[in-house]
């Protein structure tokens, strides 16, 4: 099997002002289809620089990215808007979703400039309803993102991800201001995305929720310092049935 | 992308700011409302300046006595003129390409019949004048050649004058007295309406040039000549030897000027029109500048919603959206606003063009194709103005546009 990721040497460097920061140095990584990646590390190590890199976003200063076997660090910018759209999946870590615009129509945004698949408005509804009933939203789809929890907000963004059927979800601190409820719900979308097949890349600070993944890589200064595959992976669907047994106890106990 | 959904998209964007969209397109509306009235009455007066033109007659030279080629008129201007029946004569005789000719004597008179009163213009003409102004009558018949011979007193009058002595009555055979001089009427001539000066052209009395000249003014000169030319492509030529046939009979040094004036028909509806083409000019050069004040107000706008929605660029970008999608979008915006306001701005025009016409009793013509021509000018507008801020925003580096608080 080909990686669906691979960067050989890639180095992002942000000039403005008088100093040049060095965000990521000369990183080489290869991730396979099915794996879900966690990448931890301490606050402006360079993760977020990293997701946008792989996701398309941003350039890398230099070095290579094949992304399915494409190098893509050639490729112009309507060539990688159309990448954006059709392969990858990118959850953002402040949701960015479309204010005074309903769930609904956030999660059909990226249908909307899919040249390949066009769809009938209503085909469009529907599958923009799936996604939303993958991560439990499909009552609340007529709501606008500020009628919306952040839990729910985050959900509407990664049923957004979702909505071209990518092969791949880059999520750039997708628990990141949830409670550890939300969080665990939110891993168990991921880890079913995850049992049907999609590569998953999120970027997470917790250490608990890394461990709901299947390799965890740590960032320091630009940095992989450590790469290493999960032992005793926790099962979403578990965890919420101990908190939940946790929870009906302390009420019995109070 | 589908353009209508993008369309709904800018619909919805728009009403978002409904005050704001108001106000943008205020300046369209009021541009196209301006193009649209000023055409209406450009055209308007345009076109009434043609009929008057057209009821000179046809191939139309007229010859004034006096010269009017310095603004100034010399020697007795229908008075005291220097034309004369012997000059009408040799006109009809030596020059080739005139059909027939008309000596021409005015005044105003008092004319009388029974105990009514009335103030009217006392024209004296040839036979063949009515011939050559293409003035049909509605009842009677023009008077004869050998009237004119006879210095007969035979008269045509016009509607207004009709109405005035004789009430419904048919004037024919009736008795008219100018000057306490009776004259038979012969015929009434068709109403032709008021002239763009807003004259009475009905209000007029036609009588035999030589009955004119010895039963009432005493008169022994011309005020003008009225000739006809056999085709429209004679008329400068024709002109020419008039000049040149009225010098050498006038006797003037070639270092002196004419005493006489000779003009085209199609000389005077050059001078007419030349008029409207002026203020046409003017006030349409003031209507588009409003349109590209307007024009300039969307662009205005139109950046300051690129800037605030920098961020939702950046989402559309992130998920896919390229370039020339959101040059589409803002674009299609900018357009919807320039058209309705073109739509709103038409409807307006219309109006005040009828109100104008309704109040000032001034002729408007609002014709479909200057409201097409306001919809094109105002599409163009928000396509010119709306193209900067659109590729602006297609510009945008998406990451960067994320990052935009
Ligand atoms: N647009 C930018 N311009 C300049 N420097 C930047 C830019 N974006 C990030 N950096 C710098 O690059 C480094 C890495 O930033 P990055 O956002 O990748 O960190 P991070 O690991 O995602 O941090 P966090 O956990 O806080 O989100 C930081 O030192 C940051 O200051
Ligand atoms: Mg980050």
């Amino acid at each position: 099997m080909n990686p669906v990721i691979k960067i050989e040497k890639v180095n992002k460097i942000y000039h403005t002002g008088e100093v040049d920061v060095h965000a990521v140095r000369d990183v080489s990584l290869e991730i396979m289809p099915g794996e879900f990646v966690a990448i931890m590390g301490s606050s402006g190590s360079g993760k977020s620089t990293m997701m946008n890199m792989l996701g398309c976003l941003d350039r890398p200063t230099d070095g290579r990215y094949l992304l399915d076997g494409v190098d893509v660090s050639g490729l112009n910018r309507d060539a990688l808007a159309e990448i954006r759209n059709q392969k990858i999946g990118f959850v953002f870590q402040g949701f960015n979703l479309l204010s005074r615009t309903s769930a609904l129509e956030n999660v059909e945004l990226p249908m909307l400039y899919n040249a390949r698949g066009a769809m009938s408005a209503p085909e469009q509804h529907a599958a923009a309803m799936d996604a939303l009933t993958i991560v439990g939203l499909a009552q609340r789809s007529g709501h606008h993102p500020n009628q919306l929890s952040g839990g729910q907000q985050q959900r509407v963004a990664i049923a957004r991800a979702l909505a071209n059927k990518p092969s791949l979800i880059l999520a750039d601190e997708p628990t990141g201001n949830l409670d550890t409820q939300t969080s665990i719900e939110i891993m168990g979308v991921f880890q079913g995305l995850n049992d049907k097949g999609i590569t998953i890349v999120m970027v997470t600070h917790e250490l608990d929720i890394a461990s709901f993944t299947k390799r965890n890589i740590i960032m320091r200064d630009g940095q992989i310092i450590t790469d290493k595959l999960v032992d005793n992976r926790l099962i979403a669907t578990e965890e919420l049935e101990k908190l939940r047994a946790a929870q009906r106890s302390v009420k019995l106990s109070a | 992308m589908r353009i209508f959904a993008t369309f709904r998209m800018a619909v919805r964007a728009l009403r978002r700011n409904k005050l704001r969209t108001m106000l943008t397109m205020l300046g369209i509306v009021i541009g196209v409302c301006a193009v649209i009235s000023t055409f209406s009455l450009v055209n308007g007066a345009k076109s009434s300046v043609e009929a008057q033109i057209a009821s000179l007659g046809q191939n139309v030279v007229l010859i004034f006595s006096g010269s009017l080629s310095r603004g100034g008129v010399h020697s007795g201007w229908g008075g005291a003129g220097t034309l004369t029946i012997e000059d009408a004569t040799a006109i009809q005789k030596e020059v080739s390409g005139i059909v027939s000719v008309s000596p021409e004597l005015r005044s105003g008179s008092q004319v009388s019949a029974g105990n009514q009163n009335w103030s009217t213009t006392v024209l004296g003409e040839g036979d063949e004048y009515l011939e050559i102004r293409q003035w049909p009558l509605s009842d009677g018949a023009m008077f004869t050649p050998q009237d004119v011979r006879g210095a007969n007193k035979v008269a045509i009058i016009g509607l207004t004058v009709s109405k005035q002595l004789y009430g419904d009555a048919s004037p024919i055979g009736q008795v008219i007295r100018v000057k306490n001089v009776p004259f038979i009427i012969t015929g009434l001539l068709v109403p032709k309406g008021l002239s763009v000066s807003g004259s009475d052209q009905d209000d007029v009395m036609i009588v035999p040039y030589t009955s004119a000249m010895k039963r009432l003014f005493g008169s022994t000169t011309l005020r003008g000549i009225t000739a006809q030319a056999s085709d429209p492509k004679v008329l400068s030529d024709v002109q020419h030897q008039i000049t040149d046939l009225l010098r050498q009979r006038h006797h003037i040094q070639p270092n002196r000027d004419d005493d006489f004036t000779v003009r085209t028909q199609e000389e005077i509806a050059e001078a007419a029109t030349a008029t409207s083409k002026i203020m046409a000019l003017l006030l349409g050069g003031t209507s588009l500048v409003s349109l590209i004040v307007g024009g300039i107000g969307i662009m205005n706008i139109m950046l300051v919603s690129v800037t605030e929605r920098t961020r939702e660029i950046g989402i559309r970008m992130a998920v896919g959206a390229k370039g020339k999608d959101i040059l589409l979008q803002f674009l299609i915006e900018a357009v919807t606003l320039s058209l309705l306001g073109g739509i709103i701005g038409s409807a307006l025009g219309v109006m005040a063009s009828k109100f104008v016409a309704a109040k000032m009793n001034l002729p408007t013509l609002t014709s479909v194709s200057s409201i097409l021509f306001a919809f094109g000018v105002s599409f163009f507008v928000g396509i010119f103005f709306g193209f900067y801020p659109a590729r602006k925003a297609a510009q945008l580096d998406p990451i960067d546009a994320l990052r935009y608080e």
